[in-house]
């Protein structure tokens, strides 16, 4: 299960994830993103509170990185635990996402013009 | 053909009395036959009937005893018209009307009592039948009594009589099928009887004034036989009319019962009948309200979806609902209710302008209320127990039958699920490879489990040219059938472009064009793509996602991960993704190892939650770096095992190993 927030700080939404993301619970992180892609605000995601991500909430990810590129909406996650950097890395996301260690350079990617 | 008989019979003994000097037997002998095979006709006539419709046969004594009246009447007026002539005293012609009256009357008696004899065997017990039996043989028994021709009144006579009598008389107390007519009936069956009863009167009547005449070669009413069947008759008659006029008043309640009985077991046959849920609180709302009376009913369901009303609107519902003061009553009506019916009052007052009493009775399957049966009666205290327990026999009824209809589409509804993954197994099995080609560079072995019944790794292996081994290993995100679907996509794409005889990041490349047009925007594919070039001794790999395969070096007796950088298939779906594909090459030595597989074996957890990762994959395989290929995976699959414990893999797993084998050529 997976428990997830989504807060607006200054010019960005601030996605919060809680928990492990599977097949069943993938649907919430995608709502999460339909909602804040429609706001057409930088994403800032918060992996913290992210212990394991399976295959299918990996897809969700994929599925909105083109959309988001065409809109122009800055999509920056931060905090990932080594389990779930070392997913992302495996697949090759890290090279093509906004991936950092802290909030701050999180927020300083998001707000860079 | 009876008929035939009596005319001849009545001839015979017209006959016979001209000649006078035979045997005084033989007239005895032909109306024995006569009854006797009146009796077979009667008795197969009415007992092929089958269907019991107690009207019917009572119908049937009507019409037959009015026929034979009405030819008993003809020969009455015969004997008015010629009153004094010397023709109507010519005892040839009394003889002979005489025996055209018996025949009538014989045929009016033995089929009254074949009608008779099914409605006191209307549901016989074994004793009845036995008493029945045994009433039939002594019968029989007075026609053979008869031959001695006992006259009326004699000791012998009246003693034989009253025995028939006395089982006549404790015969005709079975008298259930009175209770199965309903109020009209009764009354038309007591009209019946007493009009078959005046037939009888009036047969009495011709038999004494045709008996006072003396002018008879045989007298009906010397005879036994038919003296017990009168008297049979008569009493079964009379104390049928008697039980049915006193049945009058109760029919009412057995015709309830009846129709009680008759809704129960359309409650319970409307499931396996085929009708759906809707109709069976049709059935219910209709049977529950007749059982008690009731003068307005509705049922609620709790997702508030639809509610069934009767002779009710929504109005009044909503004030009665508020007028409910009794709590248990409240709580069912407000679906809150406990779940026990035996402490808890469904029944209580109203206070409201029209309906005074409520029934409320919660519908309950599968333990919870699904809804709610409110019956309403306009008088104060209309529902007793009894009432309530009938509704709630209608409604567990009720939710039985619901129940077996979930039951029963829910397993059709998995049989057919089950079947189509039967059928995507089938298909997944056949697009795995059944052998690995090899020669003798090198030996291949793969193992593939699905977690469900189909999965979404991927392996397969083409010669592409001569020497050239092409090795894929892939995972379709995602398990079931739609993975299936993916991997079968994967398949085509790689048996396709395998044979270009492309670099693998050629490969990889277009395989990712294709998989962009196809692939869901959700799925992605990982792969790993080896190419053993046996001529050259090379190994050339892209890694497309998939996890790092392992690679053994016997001459460093190092592990090292073929982590090449690279980007999963259907992540990016143009052109931008081939700047992240990356081939590397190597040169493979003898004894040297490489170990390919899917995220099912790293990401397998123990039972206490401990990845079994990388690491542990690495640590099995230092252990069998000097066997064979089959030996290396079954070591590998052991010692998993024996790391996840009783626990099992969750996801979709594949093992390959090949052991290169380069001193053999050289």
């Amino acid at each position: 299960m997976v428990n997830i927030s989504i807060d607006k700080e200054d010019d960005i939404q601030l996605i919060n994830v809680l928990g492990e993301i599977d097949a069943s619970s993938s649907i919430k992180l995608d709502d999460a993103l339909k909602t804040t892609s429609a706001e057409g605000l930088a994403i800032v995601m918060n992996l913290e509170g992210l212990s394991y991500i399976s295959s299918a909430g990996l897809g969700v990810f994929i599925s909105y990185l083109d959309e988001l590129k065409t809109k122009n909406i800055k999509f920056v996650l931060f905090g990932l635990q080594p389990a779930v950097t070392e997913v992302f890395d495996i697949l090759g996301l890290n090279q093509i996402m906004n991936i950092v260690i802290t909030k701050k350079d999180a927020l300083r990617i998001a707000n860079e013009a | 053909m009876l008929y035939a008989f009596f005319d001849l019979y009545a001839l015979f003994v017209t006959k016979y009395q001209l000649r006078v000097n035979l045997s005084d037997v033989l007239p005895q002998i032909f109306l024995t036959t006569f009854i006797l095979s009146t009796l077979v006709f009667y008795r197969y006539q009415i007992t092929k009937a089958d269907s019991v419709n107690f009207l019917d046969l009572l119908w049937r004594v009507f019409i037959t005893g009015l026929v034979t009246t009405i030819g008993s009447l003809v020969i009455k007026l015969f004997f008015l018209v010629f009153a004094n002539s010397a023709f109507s005293q010519n005892p040839i012609t009394i003889n002979f009307f005489y025996h055209v009256l018996v025949g009538l009357i014989i045929i009016f008696l033995v089929s009254t009592f074949v009608v008779w004899k099914r409605l006191i065997l209307y549901q016989k017990s074994k004793n009845l039948l036995q008493l029945w039996g045994f009433f039939e043989y002594a019968l029989l028994g007075s026609l053979i009594f008869d031959f001695f021709g006992n006259k009326f009144f004699t000791v012998n006579f009246n003693t034989v009589l009253i025995f028939l009598s006395g089982f006549s008389l404790i015969l005709s107390f079975n008298l259930k099928w009175i209770a199965y007519l309903n109020f009209r009936q009764k009354w038309k069956s007591i009209l019946f009887i007493l009009l078959s009863g005046i037939y009888v009167y009036h047969f009495l009547l011709s038999l004494t004034e045709f008996s006072s005449t003396n002018k008879l070669s045989i007298d009906l009413i010397d005879r036994i036989y038919v003296d017990a069947l009168f008297v049979f008759i008569i009493l079964y008659a009379g104390i049928s009319i008697l039980v049915t006029l006193f049945n009058l008043p109760t029919s009412s309640v057995f015709e309830q019962k009846l129709k009680e009985a008759i809704d129960f077991q359309k409650l319970s046959q409307a499931i396996p009948s085929g009708q759906s849920e809707s109709q069976t609180y049709d059935i219910l709302l209709d049977s529950s309200m007749s059982a008690v009376f009731a003068d307005a009913a509705l049922l609620k369901f709790s997702d508030g979806e639809h509610t069934l009303y009767r002779n009710i609107d929504k109005n009044t519902v909503n004030e009665i609902q508020a007028s409910i003061k009794h709590s248990s009553v409240k709580a069912i009506v407000n679906f809150e209710f406990g779940g026990d019916f035996s402490n808890n009052k469904v029944s209580t007052s109203l206070d409201h302008s029209i309906f005074k009493s409520i029934i409320a009775m919660p519908i309950i399957v599968k333990g919870k209320q699904l809804g709610v049966l409110i019956l309403l009666q306009e008088v104060g205290d209309a529902f007793n127990r009894e009432m309530v327990d009938i509704i709630i026999a209608f409604v567990s009824q009720a939710s039985i039958s619901i129940e077996n209809f979930t039951l029963i589409s829910e397993a059709i509804e998995n049989e057919r699920y089950q079947e189509q993954l039967k059928i995507a197994k089938t298909v997944q099995n056949s697009l795995l490879p059944s052998k690995l080609k090899f020669n003798a560079d090198f030996e291949i072995v793969a193992e593939s489990n699905a977690a469900e019944e189909v999965g979404g790794d991927y392996y397969d292996m083409v010669e592409s040219k001569e020497g050239i081994y092409n090795f894929i290993i892939g995972d379709v995100s995602g398990k079931g059938t739609s993975a299936a679907f993916n991997m079968a996509q994967m398949k085509g794409i790689f048996h396709s472009l395998v044979l270009q005889q492309g670099r693998p990041a050629n490969f990889i490349m277009q395989a990712n064009a294709a998989l962009s047009m196809c692939l869901e925007k959700s799925s992605f594919i990982t792969a790993s793509y080896f190419q053993i070039d046996t001529v050259n001794k090379i190994l050339s790999h892209v890694r497309a996602g998939h996890c790092p395969a392992l690679y053994y070096s016997r001459s460093s007796n190092q592990i090292q991960l073929l982590e090449t950088n690279g980007l999963g298939l259907g992540i990016l779906r143009n052109s931008e993704y081939n700047q992240f594909v990356v081939e590397e090459k190597l040169t493979y030595y003898d004894g040297d190892i490489l170990v390919a597989y899917t995220d099912g074996i790293t990401e397998a957890r123990s039972s206490d939650n401990k990845l079994y990762g990388i690491e542990g994959l690495k640590e099995s395989l230092v252990k069998y770096t000097s066997k064979s290929a089959e030996e290396i995976k079954l070591g590998i699959i052991k010692d998993l095992l024996a790391f996840l414990g009783d626990l099992k893999i969750e996801d979709d797993y594949t093992l390959s190993v090949i052991k290169f084998n380069s001193e053999s050529n050289g």
